[in-house]
This record gives structure tokens, C-alpha cells and sequence, in this order.
């Protein structure tokens, strides 16, 4: 067990640190929530700076256009881009996270050539059509249909929750391609291009009042048979890459994130004379042991994922057993999502009541938005589901005689 | 950096797991049960011959030379098999008290407000003035109440407890688990449902935290790092010892049931410590 840095890993986070200092002051200012093009243009100019310093898809491999960093290195990169307060990768999360990692690991060359760069080089956007209105926590039930028109398909339904549909250039867009198979097959994985005739996008309002995601029609969008990934009705595999993409290291900036907001409300806790109370001293106390042990957890799984080359191998060992996220991204998603509601319940205690209900603060949004995260990606009641089930074997739910008699309808 | 157990780490794990499975099986735990306050002394041999009171002892005086990290493992070891005796306060006599390190003379120490394992003792390291017996909810931990103010425990002592109470954590998951496979109720294992599946996940879930926080602190030897293994630990071990109890039903509630031994014995090591409130106080004040 180590958690000293090489001399090399050392090096990479100095100069990354050195370039951050120099290129962050010059960042024009960030465009409002609800902003969209605005926000676009932003993260997609980060992009291309992080591309023309060499840092674009730093965990991609490099026949991919990656630069095949270890997953050390791409730990180091979240930790100091978080620290310096650098943009996230905001609207470009698709694309860097789950379209491109999964291109590159089940597309075919042309595939891989067309669509990878674009990313990279922080010129093109990607949107997440998974979800559906009906399905929710169960993907496989997803009903958007896709039929064969010569080398085309003709693919008509709706998505929700999908995040920068507005100004997405693409979308990663599952659809039933065989209806008559079993859910979890007759799946594809196509790329649809967003400026296609036939799909409106409706934002949707959350509760933290902001347009975070929208809903997307798709009336006869026609999608060329060129733009599957992988093979047809295989889709649910590829899906299963995707999501453990999504698992993988979607939370270590957050993490060192959520660290800094603590340190912050001791600091304004001592300021503000709320220090004083030992029920919140106590309850920050304890918030310090759950982020510093989640911050552990993480080096344990970034650890753990050393060794296995980026991306390609991760689809060998997670994809083609049939989706298994690694132990650590169930188990460290569901204590997560939980202790950031947690440490923004506290912020609100220190604000006070007039500050805790004030939306001008960043932590009264935060508070809202944090919210999502026992949802998103797989509810926390699916997690605990994913962890006893394929974790620590326990037998799959069957409905018993009374629960099976309902079901059939009698009331 | 490498935050993984590395191939010797992983050796010496299973060694002595193999070690206490051989020396401290069911039928020695329930011998010691039905013996209260009798510390098996060849037993204690076997672990001093096997160097687990030695293994941080530099090889020159005649110890294994290992490091926290490696104590840790073992301390964890111990904590699942609910291995009797002042382990953590022998362990940290080695190589003063003559005698502890090869398990020859048994060593306890004050552990807070409490002094466990007084009468079967050879050496009390520390002030015992005015000792008093308490009549211990462990059956394996007999234990003396100390007056007055207590010197805090060293931060070896805390960590090594607190792995004890992560293997212990860990095992009542693992039970918790095999009985919710095996027990059949409504036509199907009980662990088919979402209601029992769930308390299992969030054991592991425990479990898992607790172990990040074990293993860095031991690498780190860091107080504040300690101290946050401290809190999570304690709280993995006796929540997962509740849980357990919850998910073997009425069984669980039964003295034949194992799962009390693990939940009497949290008990105890977390109020050897610091309370949760002093530990909270110290991880606030590192803010």
C-alpha cells in the first residue's frame, strides 16, 4: 500500500500546475446557467486549450488520439484542475466521458476517425439519448424504435433528461431495433446527428429553477446504418461500456471539490460565530472523516484500475462481462451521493435561515442540485440493488404467489 | 502511487487468516464463551511463535521488522475471528515489556475509562490505581473501570482497534450475506428482497469506507487520518453488528448465534477510544 506519488507522477502534476497558473487568468468570465450557446462556446474554447496543451483525452488511448495517461495521472489532472478552480468539462462530459471512450473502444476505424477528433479537439458536442420517459432506472425497457429503410434507419420515440440537447451536434442514442426479442436484446447503439429533420428538443426546468436537461422527440429521424456502434441488436453491451465509463471517474473532481466547500464552511462558520454551536462543529467533524475516507476510496479504485491499459481494456473486462461496474463504483456512488446532500444540509446550517434560503448563493444551489445525485446514474435504491446482486451474489427479486396474483390484475 | 495491498501484504493476510482458522475456530470461540476471563495461554504462545506480537519489532531485536500497514492486516484478522485478549496493549509491548513479544507474558494496558483483561494479565503497563471490576457485556472482554482522568491512547493503539473493528465489520457482512441466501421465507431466500438486499448493501457499503480509511491511515499514520478511521470504523462494525442481528431474524437474537459476540465486543472497543464526540471534536478542529 502507497500513496506517495512517483517522481514522475510528481513531474506531471508540477508542469500541469505551472501551465493551469498561466493559462486560467486569461479565461474570459463564465457565461450564466442558463446560458446555453454561451456555455457551449465556453467549454468548448477550454477544450481547445486543454487540447493545445496536450491535456485533451489525457485517459484515452493513444491510438485513439488519447494520450494514454495512466489512471493515476488522469486522477492528478482532475485533482489539480479542481484545486486551481479550472472549468469543468461541462458541456463536452458526453463526448470525453462516454460517446468518445466508447467509440474508441467498439468502433470501427472509420468510426474512430470520423468522430473522435472532433472531440478532442473541442469541436463538436455530444448528448446522452439513453433515458426514456417510461423506462427510468429500467434502461432496457426503452421503447424508441429504429426500422431498417435500405441503409438507413427510421427512428421515432422520445428521451428525457438528456443534458445539452440544445446545443449537442450529436447524440449517443440507444433504440429497439428487434421488438420481438427479450428487453435487454433487440437494443443498437447509433450516433444520430442532431441537425437531422425530425427531432424537437424541449428543455425542462428542475427544481433548482435552472434548464439542465431537456426532452427530445424523434419523429422518422432518419440515422444512416453507417452510424451503429458495434453490431446490430447488440447495443445493450455496448451501453454496459458506456456506463462504466460513466462510473469510472466521474466523481474525483467532486470529491476534492466537496473537500475545499468543507474547509470553506469552517472557515465561515468561525467567522460568523456558528462555530460555536457543538451539534454542527460535530455533524462538519464528521463530514471531514467521510470526505477524507471517500477521497481514499478513490485512490484505492484508481489503484486498483492501474495496470489495465484506458479505455480498450476496460470494455474487455467490464463490458464483456456483461456490464459488472467495479466494486468501487457502486459502493463509492451510493455513500457519495449521499454525504454531499450531507455536507450541503450543514452548509445551509451555517448560512442561517435568511442565507439558507437565499438562491443567490452558491451553496443554496448546490444544496438543490445536490438533489440529483442520489438519482441520476442509477437511483441509489438501484445501486443497493446492483451491489447485493452482483457484488455479494444475492438471489435476484422474484414475485411471490400474492404479489404474482396481483400483478395479473386482481384487485 | 499504488494504494493496493502488495503481493506480500496479500501473503501475510492469508497466512494468519489460515493461522486463526486453524487456532481459533467456532469451537474455540464457544469453549471461550463458556469460559469467561480464561485466556487460552497456548493459544497466546501460537500467535508470539507466529510473530504476531514481534511483527513490528526491528529484526536486530529480534522481530518480523514490518511496518503499521502490515499490523493493520493482521489487527483486522483478528477482529473477524473475534480473537480474545489485550492484543493491541501486548502488541505495543513488544520490545519493552520482555516476554510480549513472544507471547510468554500477557501485557494490558488502560484504554481510556477502561482496563480490559486485568486478572488474566502478567504486566499492566500504566497507572491501574484503584481499579474496579465491571461485570463486561462481552463474554470475551472481561473489564475494570479506572477512576479519574485517563491519559489518551497512543495513536497506534487507536488504529490497531480500529482495524480489529473493520474485520469485524467485514465479517458480519459476510455472515449477514450467507444466512440471507440460505433462509428461505414466502417461497425464496430472504435475501431476494429488496428490504433485506438493501441492509446487506449498505454493510458492504460501511465496510468498504471504513476499510479506505483503515488502510490510509496506516500508510499515512497520520492523527487526523487516524481518527477518521477511528469514527468510520466504529461505526461499521457496530451498525453492521446490528444489522446482521436484524437480518437473521429471531435466530439473530439468540445467544448461539454468533452475531452478539460481534456486536458486544464493538461495543467495547469503541469505548475504549475517544468517544464519537471527542473523535468529532478533533476531526472539526483539523478544519
Amino acid at each position: 500500500m502507497d500513496l506517495t506519488y512517483t517522481d514522475e507522477e510528481e513531474e506531471f502534476r508540477a508542469r500541469l500546475r505551472e501551465w493551469l497558473a498561466s493559462v486560467l487568468p486569461g479565461l474570459p468570465p463564465k457565461p450564466s446557467p442558463n446560458d446555453w450557446p454561451g456555455r457551449r462556446a465556453y467549454d468548448l474554447g477550454w477544450q481547445r486549450r486543454l487540447y493545445d496543451a496536450g491535456y485533451a483525452g489525457l485517459h484515452w488511448p493513444a491510438d485513439a488520439g488519447g494520450r494514454g495517461a495512466t489512471p493515476t495521472q488522469h486522477l492528478i489532472f482532475l485533482e489539480e484542475t479542481e484545486k486551481a478552480g479550472a472549468p469543468y468539462v461541462g458541456a463536452n462530459f458526453v463526448g470525453l466521458l462516454h460517446a468518445g471512450p466508447t467509440i474508441a473502444a467498439e468502433g470501427t476505424p472509420q468510426q474512430r476517425a470520423r468522430w473522435l477528433p472532433p472531440v478532442l479537439r473541442g469541436d463538436e458536442v455530444w448528448c446522452q439519448g439513453f433515458s426514456e420517459p417510461d423506462a427510468g432506472s429500467d434502461l432496457a425497457a426503452l421503447r424508441t424504435r429504429a426500422t431498417r429503410d435500405g441503409d438507413h434507419y427510421v427512428v421515432s420515440g422520445s428521451k428525457i433528461w438528456t443534458s445539452h440537447a440544445e446545443v449537442a451536434d450529436w447524440c449517443e442514442l440507444l433504440v429497439r431495433t428487434d421488438p420481438s426479442a427479450p428487453k435487454h436484446r433487440g437494443i443498437s447503439w447509433l450516433a444520430m446527428p442532431m441537425d437531422a429533420p425530425g427531432i424537437t428538443v424541449r428543455p425542462l426546468r428542475t427544481l433548482a429553477g435552472s434548464a439542465e436537461f431537456a426532452e427530445m422527440f424523434l419523429d422518422d429521424v432518419r440515422v444512416p446504418v453507417a452510424n451503429r456502434v458495434g453490431e446490430e441488436n447488440d447495443g445493450w453491451r455496448v451501453t454496459m461500456v458506456t456506463l462504466s465509463f460513466e462510473r469510472g471517474t466521474a466523481f474525483v473532481g467532486e470529491v476534492v471539490a466537496c473537500r475545499r466547500v468543507l474547509g470553506e464552511l469552517a472557515a465561515q462558520a468561525r467567522k460568523n460565530g456558528r462555530w460555536d454551536d457543538a451539534v454542527l462543529r460535530r455533524r462538519l467533524g464528521r463530514l471531514n472523516a467521510e470526505f477524507r475516507a471517500l477521497w481514499r476510496l478513490t485512490q484505492w479504485n484508481v489503484s486498483e484500475a492501474m495496470g489495465v491499459p484506458p479505455a480498450r481494456a476496460e470494455s474487455r473486462t467490464r463490458g464483456k462481462a456483461g456490464g459488472v461496474p467495479g466494486i468501487g463504483g457502486s459502493v463509492f456512488k451510493l455513500r457519495y451521493s449521499h454525504a454531499r446532500q450531507e455536507l450541503f444540509d450543514a452548509a445551509a446550517e451555517v448560512l442561517g435561515v435568511a442565507g439558507a434560503l437565499d438562491t443567490d448563493h452558491e451553496w443554496t444551489l448546490d444544496r438543490l442540485s445536490s438533489l440529483s445525485y442520489t438519482i441520476a446514474a442509477g437511483t441509489s435504491q438501484i445501486q443497493h440493488n446492483i451491489v447485493a446482486e452482483r457484488i455479494l451474489g444475492l438471489p435476484k427479486d422474484r414475485p411471490t404467489g400474492l404479489r404474482k396474483d396481483l400483478q395479473k390484475g386482481g384487485r | 502511487m499504488r494504494f493496493q495491498l502488495t503481493d506480500d501484504q496479500r501473503a501475510l493476510r492469508d497466512g494468519v487468516r489460515d493461522l486463526l482458522a486453524g487456532r481459533f475456530d467456532r469451537d474455540a470461540l464457544r469453549t471461550a464463551v463458556d469460559t469467561p476471563g480464561h485466556l487460552d495461554r497456548a493459544l497466546w504462545r501460537a500467535l508470539g511463535d507466529a510473530g504476531f506480537f514481534a511483527l513490528c519489532l526491528p529484526e536486530a531485536d529480534g522481530g518480523v521488522g514490518l511496518g503499521l500497514p502490515e499490523a493493520v492486516l493482521v489487527f483486522e484478522e483478528a477482529g473477524r475471528v473475534l480473537l480474545p485478549g489485550p492484543l493491541v496493549a501486548t502488541h505495543l509491548a513488544a520490545g519493552t515489556v520482555p516476554g510480549a513479544a513472544t507471547g510468554e507474558r500477557v501485557v494490558t494496558a488502560p484504554a481510556g475509562e477502561l482496563l480490559p483483561w486485568r486478572d488474566a494479565s502478567d504486566v499492566v503497563q500504566g497507572d491501574a490505581t484503584g481499579a474496579v471490576p465491571l461485570a463486561s457485556v462481552d463474554p470475551l472482554t472481561p473489564l475494570h473501570k479506572l477512576p479519574g482522568p485517563h491519559a489518551p491512547r497512543s495513536p497506534e493503539a487507536v488504529l490497531l482497534t480500529a482495524a480489529e473493528q473493520l474485520g469485524s465489520a467485514a465479517r458480519t457482512c459476510e455472515l449477514a450475506v450467507r444466512y440471507a441466501g440460505e433462509r428461505e421465507q414466502f417461497g425464496q431466500p430472504i435475501g431476494a428482497f429488496q428490504a433485506v438486499k438493501h441492509l446487506c448493501a449498505q454493510m458492504l457499503v460501511r465496510a468498504e469506507l471504513a476499510r479506505a480509511a483503515v488502510y490510509a491511515a496506516a500508510v499515512t499514520a497520520d492523527p487526523v487520518e487516524i481518527a477518521a478511521a477511528e469514527l468510520l470504523a466504529d461505526e461499521a462494525a457496530v451498525r453492521n453488528a446490528r444489522d446482521c442481528v436484524q437480518v437473521h431474524g429471531g435466530m439473530g437474537f439468540t445467544w448461539e448465534a454468533d452475531v452478539h459476540l460481534h456486536l458486544k465486543r464493538s461495543w467495547v472497543r469503541a469505548g475504549t477510544g475517544r468517544t464519537a464526540r471527542e473523535t468529532e471534536e478533533e476531526l472539526a478542529a483539523a478544519l
